[in-house]
């Protein structure tokens, strides 16, 4: 039990990393270890204590496995998280050409 | 027949990106073929859905609970005819629209696969895909956000990518907290499960998480901040799918979906949603007065009538869900068009400000026109469209008994009108400034789709007429079903 809410307290570190941090690189890792959290717990559900991998063998049956799917889930999401990371850091470069800073409280021309 | 939805876009934005730099025109052509086809099969699809009620792709051939699924109902083929219509058009408009910009294949690669990902979205019949093409849909619209690559716009598309990042973070953390409760994905399944189980706070918990998650991509009130900066700093086109088709699909069709058919309503929350819908509906009206931007001020008139949307969904009547679905599809229609005509000005003039505008309508005569039409609409004047999903929308209200809220959406529709007049007087009518007397009317693409958009303005208020209800009817029946349709579907299945 104790790993699950381990794995929501490191979910809320990410959320505030996003939420009160003033560099835009920092922003982006922060989103990082949101992403992470929920992969994290993912793969917890499907863990099984003493489990193994469910391969069908022949003269052998697997009595305590792991849940594969949510390994395939996660991933899927893991690719979905460079993608998103890899567009982050590229605007997060053109950002600092136009404006020269990383700070977001310098980048404000958008108001209203 | 389903899988041609998410596979013709795809395949255009594959050949666009590959052949796209060499061959020109080569872009244009694929891309509005493209989406001509899917406008043609989406058509169709209403006339499958008329006579079969409900249809299932099995997916590799591996029968649902296991494999992957791909429904096609009332409220799918509805929203397949939005997208169709509205990315057709938009994509004619950008033939003479997008020479702007360098690179218009990129353009249409990344608008081809956020095509794919909002199909795939209404497509879908399994949670874990829907997540995945609602990515694939968000990524190539940060993208599409930041296509000018200036300063503002980059900011724009960075505060739009993380926030929408958080969203699909929510959401993916509902859809894990879901597959722990029920152990399966598919959406028939999981619905059958729940039913099952006694409703408990799991529950609960995990409505809230995709509450926040899709209300988030809805840009429902307390979530909204990002709209307002993405959706003016996209290029126009680009505004008009994101407002008119984008919110709907990702936000509200994708939280209808789970609400209505997986997760099953209550009373909280109907309540909820009708709280939320009220505080859009109001906060989003009254930004829009402030606006001087013309495409910040339709911005935020989104976020109103998104509120609107959300507001007839809660109140959850028969009439009330008719009323909000029609809502949909008209907004759908006047804000692309809207979001067209202020496309076609900055065209002309190069300027968005409505202050530096002025007398426009004797120079841009179709521009002006349409853009009268428009907004006459969304504000409700009576034979246009607007008119008949608001009515709809206040009966309801009132037949529910929701007096305050009711006399509410009355006063928002007068602000609307107000706020749209404000943007005809200062742009379209007044005294022509000297600065604007040699410009010329948009070319005939951009002309083409603004006026067969006003045009499907003016009529939509005959989809209330027997022959043509049941394509809006059929929508309103998939989220009356509720939690029958897990019944449906597999009976669909054997």
């Amino acid at each position: 039990m104790i790993e699950f809410v381990l794995c929501l307290i490191l979910f809320c570190i990410g959320l505030y990393c996003v939420v009160r941090k003033r560099n835009i690189i920092k922003i982006i890792i922060g989103l990082g270890i949101i992403e992470y959290a929920v992969n994290l717990f993912f793969i917890l559900i499907g863990y099984r204590a003493q489990g193994r991998a469910p391969i069908l063998a022949k003269d052998q049956t697997v009595i305590n496995m792991v849940d594969p799917l949510p390994q395939a889930l996660v991933l899927t999401a893991i690719v979905i998280g460079l993608a998103v990371t890899a567009l982050l850091v590229a605007i997060a470069i053109r950002i600092h050409d136009k404006y020269g800073t990383f700070d977001i409280t310098k980048i404000r021309r958008l108001r209203g | 027949m389903l899988p041609f939805f998410v596979v013709i876009p795809l395949a255009c934005a594959f050949l666009i990106s590959l052949l796209g730099k060499r061959i020109k025109n080569l872009s244009d052509i694929l891309a509005n073929l493209g989406t001509l086809a899917l406008l043609i099969l989406s058509l169709y699809s209403i006339g499958l859905v008329n006579n079969h009620k409900i249809l299932v792709y099995k997916v590799g051939g591996w029968i649902p609970p296991i494999g992957i699924s791909m429904v096609l109902d009332g409220l799918s083929s509805f929203m397949l005819v939005i997208v169709g219509v509205v990315s057709f058009l938009v994509t004619v408009y950008s033939i003479n629209y997008m020479e702007r910009f360098t690179d218009k294949w990129k353009f249409y690669t990344l608008f081809m696969l956020m095509l794919a990902g909002m199909n795939g979205v209404i497509v879908s019949g399994d949670l874990f895909n829907l997540f995945v093409f609602l990515e694939i849909a968000s990524i190539a619209s940060y993208a599409l956000v930041a296509f000018g690559t200036e300063a503002e716009e980059l900011e724009a598309s960075f505060k739009y990518a993380i926030m929408g990042s958080v969203a699909s973070s929510f959401i993916l953390l509902g859809i894990a907290f879901l597959y722990s409760y029920t152990s399966t994905l598919n959406m028939a399944d999981i619905s059958l499960v729940l039913s099952i189980k006694e409703p408990g706070l799991m529950v609960s918990f995990i409505a809230v998480l995709f509450l926040v998650g899709f209300g988030l991509k809805a840009a429902l009130v307390p979530f909204h901040a990002w709209l307002p900066d993405a959706h003016p700093s996209a290029p126009a086109p680009i505004s008009a799918m994101l407002s008119g088709v984008f919110i709907k699909i990702l936000g509200v069709y994708a939280l209808c979906r789970v609400f209505f058919n997986i997760l099953g309503v209550s009373d909280k929350i109907f309540f909820v949603l009708t709280i939320l819908g009220v505080i859009s509906m109001i906060l989003g009206a009254f930004l829009a007065i402030a606006q001087s931007d013309i495409k910040r001020m339709f911005a935020y008139s989104s976020i109103s009538q998104i509120g609107f949307i959300i507001f007839a969904l809660g109140i959850g009547s028969p009439l009330a869900l008719l009323g909000g679905l029609f809502h949909l599809f008209n907004h759908a229609i006047f804000k692309s068009l809207l979001f067209l005509n202020s496309g076609a000005v900055e065209y002309s003039t190069g300027v968005r400000d409505l202050k530096r505008l002025g007398g426009l309508n004797s120079r841009l005569p179709i521009t002006g026109f349409t853009g009268l039409l428009g907004a006459m609409s969304i504000s409700g004047i009576p034979p246009l469209g607007g008119f008949w999903s608001k009515l709809i929308i206040i009966i309801a209200a009132v037949q529910a008994g929701y007096f305050m809220f009711a006399s509410i959406a009355i006063l928002i529709s007068i602000v609307t009108l107000a706020y749209y007049l404000k943007f005809l007087g200062f742009t379209f009518f007044g005294k022509l400034d000297d600065a604007w007397l040699k410009i010329k009317e948009v070319p005939w693409a951009m002309r083409f789709s603004m006026i067969i958009l006003a045009i499907i303005c003016v009529i939509t208020g005959l989809l209330l007429i027997p022959i043509l209800r049941p394509f809006l009817q059929s929508a309103v029946e998939v989220l009356l079903s509720g939690r029958e349709y897990s019944s449906i579907v597999f009976g669909a299945i054997r």
